[in-house]
């Protein structure tokens, strides 16, 4: 940590920036109370309701990976009972879609015994994917990239948070939408496994800041600037699989990455700065002022040190090949801590790209060689996943698979 | 339960909503198999079997007449048992429920919609074929009385809600 005491002297910040920025110390805490104050007597003039929102459920692409991140999500896990087979999946396929095309517009599922709790969708998405083992018992061919991950110096993997048969990613605005697509899927599922794993993450909550605004990770980062746009040749390049019955679909990497925020407190801004090599403020690269500047990897400053330190985690996550991009769709979590912890938090790191091997692990072992952020993070959780493509009304999710 | 005009009027507004704001076709409302013989008049939604490993078991849906004539399903055959009757239940005075066959059919208004739903009308399953698991697909034909028939496909779900249990209760008929 010795490279991050620099003397770059942050506290001699200009009053002009101090109020721009808000920074919360000192005078800056007060400036930053009266401009909180003055935002808030501006008057809102349009109030939305999001319950009633629906994102369609059938289509090329499965919803829930090109579609504006929901506040809130659980991903939850499945083990598939043994003696499964093709047929049995085929079942549990059409049960699950059948339930989720109901669901995410607003339609109460089959044989729901709370038809109220589905009345308010609020963007409401299911997105299922498929284990090694899903494609096993299918009889099917897997990708070649369907495979835990290689093991990396940085992993403290927990069982608890890892693998599994079958993934369900339920997501929308409103906790109470989720709750009862959760319910209603776990209840449909049931007699075909058991649940291995459930990670409930959050965003920020709707309304809260403009659509399309990155979200903040609990470090207070801003976190998703540099990732491909849904919709752009780029996306569908990193993202949408073109071959295999999977064609349509892609691949999820689901890393839970515990934040220590215990011992990331001490860390000066600046320190946090130049471990990521972006300004807290607005996740300006340090060699720019607005978010999307792009950064000068570069850039020396007076004594000839790179300006965006070798060790910052996006010198280490960035790449020149074009081909090794990934599609980041983080949520943060924050669960009770044990022992002496004041903190249980970190991110749901979820990614989806067209190929695990070529996209995803050289980017993941360059960060384990080398990034600052490794200090205050370690994943414990573990889990790659087949995405299927979309399906058409009157089919289910997987059937290019199983039909 | 027959549900007046307005009720349905209301729902099918609600379902043209939902096609325009999801720009996404409703195909859970209808049924694959709806028009497999030819005079359909008969719209039929929401169906679905509980699940049952043998013995009988009970299948719900929603059935709305779109013809201008009253419609009489005097029968349901069904290719999961060879015993499908027409159920209803009927509730004492001292609350306690009981199904019985309801031996004339259900008579259903044009422009009405008949529930078929856990706690009410239903259609009853006696001595299942084979075992009715979670996500099979049972096929049901309606004949009416005036000669005609048509298919619909139902989806089995496990279910414990409204306390049925149509295995002890059903041999009391
Ligand atoms: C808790 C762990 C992590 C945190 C808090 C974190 C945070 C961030 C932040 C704040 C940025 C800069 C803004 C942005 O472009 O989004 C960033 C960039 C990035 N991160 Fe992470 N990250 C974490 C783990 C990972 C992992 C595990 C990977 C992939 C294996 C990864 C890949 C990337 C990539 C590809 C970029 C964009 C780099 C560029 O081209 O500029 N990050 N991350
Ligand atoms: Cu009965």
């Amino acid at each position: 940590m010795k490279a991050m005491e620099k003397s770059t002297d942050s506290s001699f910040v200009s009053r002009r920036r101090l109020l721009t920025t808000g920074a919360a110390v000192g005078a800056g805490a007060v400036v930053g109370v009266s401009l909180d104050r003055a935002l808030a007597s501006t008057p809102e003039t349009v109030v939305s309701l999001h319950g009633a929102e629906r994102i369609a459920f059938h289509g090329k692409h499965q919803a829930g990976i090109a579609t504006e991140p929901a506040a809130q999500v659980s991903f939850l896990a499945f083990d598939l009972a043994d003696g499964s087979d093709k047929s049995t999946l085929v079942r549990l396929m059409r049960l699950t879609s059948n339930s989720a095309a109901r669901l995410t517009q607003g339609d109460p599922a089959l044989a729901d015994t709370e038809p109220e709790l589905a009345r308010k969708p609020s963007r409401l998405t299911v997105t299922f994917g498929f284990g090694p083992r899903f494609i096993k018992l299918a009889g099917g061919v897997a990708p070649s990239w369907l495979k835990p991950l290689p093991s990396f110096s940085t992993d403290e993997l927990q069982d608890q948070w890892s693998g599994g048969d079958f993934v369900v990613q339920v997501s929308a605005e409103d906790p109470v939408a989720v709750s009862h697509a959760v319910r209603v899927l776990s209840k449909d599922i049931r007699s075909f496994g058991t649940l291995r794993w459930r990670q409930d993450g959050f965003r920020h909550a709707a309304s809260t800041v403009k659509t399309g605004t990155t979200m903040r990770n609990l470090f207070g980062q801003v976190d998703g600037t540099v990732n491909p746009i849904p919709g752009t040749k780029e996306f569908s390049a990193a993202v949408w699989a073109d071959k295999g019955w999977w064609a349509g679909g892609t691949s999820l990497v689901l890393r839970r990455i515990a934040m220590d925020l215990d011992t990331w407190d001490p860390v000066s801004r600046l320190g946090r700065e130049e471990a990521m090599g972006r300004r807290l403020s607005n996740g300006a690269p340090l060699t720019g002022t607005r978010e999307h500047d792009e950064p000068d990897l570069e850039a020396k400053d007076a004594l000839g040190l790179e300006v965006i330190a070798p060790y910052a985690h996006i010198r280490r996550a960035q790449t020149d090949d074009p081909t090794q991009v990934i599609f980041r769709r983080p949520y943060n979590y924050d669960i009770a801590p044990s022992g002496d912890s004041t903190s249980n938090s970190g991110l749901l790191f979820a990614s989806f790209q067209a190929d695990v091997d070529h996209q995803f692990v050289p980017i993941q072992q360059r960060l384990a060689e080398l990034d600052m952020l490794n200090e205050w993070t370690t994943a414990i959780g573990s889990a790659v996943f087949v995405i299927p493509p979309g399906c058409e009304p009157g089919g289910f999710i997987g059937d290019s698979l199983l039909g | 339960m027959n549900v007046s005009r307005p009720f349905r009027l209301v729902a099918t507004l609600a379902l043209a909503a939902s096609f325009v704001l999801a720009g996404c076709s409703d195909d859970q409302k209808s049924d694959k198999a709806d028009h497999t013989h030819d005079q359909v008049e008969i719209h039929v939604s929401d169906a679905w079997v509980k699940a049952a490993d043998s013995g009988m078991t009970a299948a719900f849906a929603t059935l709305e007449n779109d013809s201008e004539k009253a419609l009489t399903i005097t029968k349901v055959t069904s290719d999961a048992s060879s015993d499908t009757q027409l159920h209803e239940t009927v509730t004492a005075a001292d609350h306690s429920s009981m199904m019985q066959e309801v031996k004339d059919g259900f008579t259903l208004e044009p422009d009405r919609m008949l529930m078929l739903e856990p706690g009410g009308n239903h259609i009853m399953l006696m001595d299942l074929k084979k075992p009715l698991l979670p996500g099979d697909e049972v096929t049901f034909t309606l004949h009416f009385d005036d000669g005609s028939a048509q298919d619909f496909t139902a989806v089995v779900k496990e279910f414990e809600g409204a306390n049925e249990s149509y295995e002890s209760h059903g041999k009391k008929h």
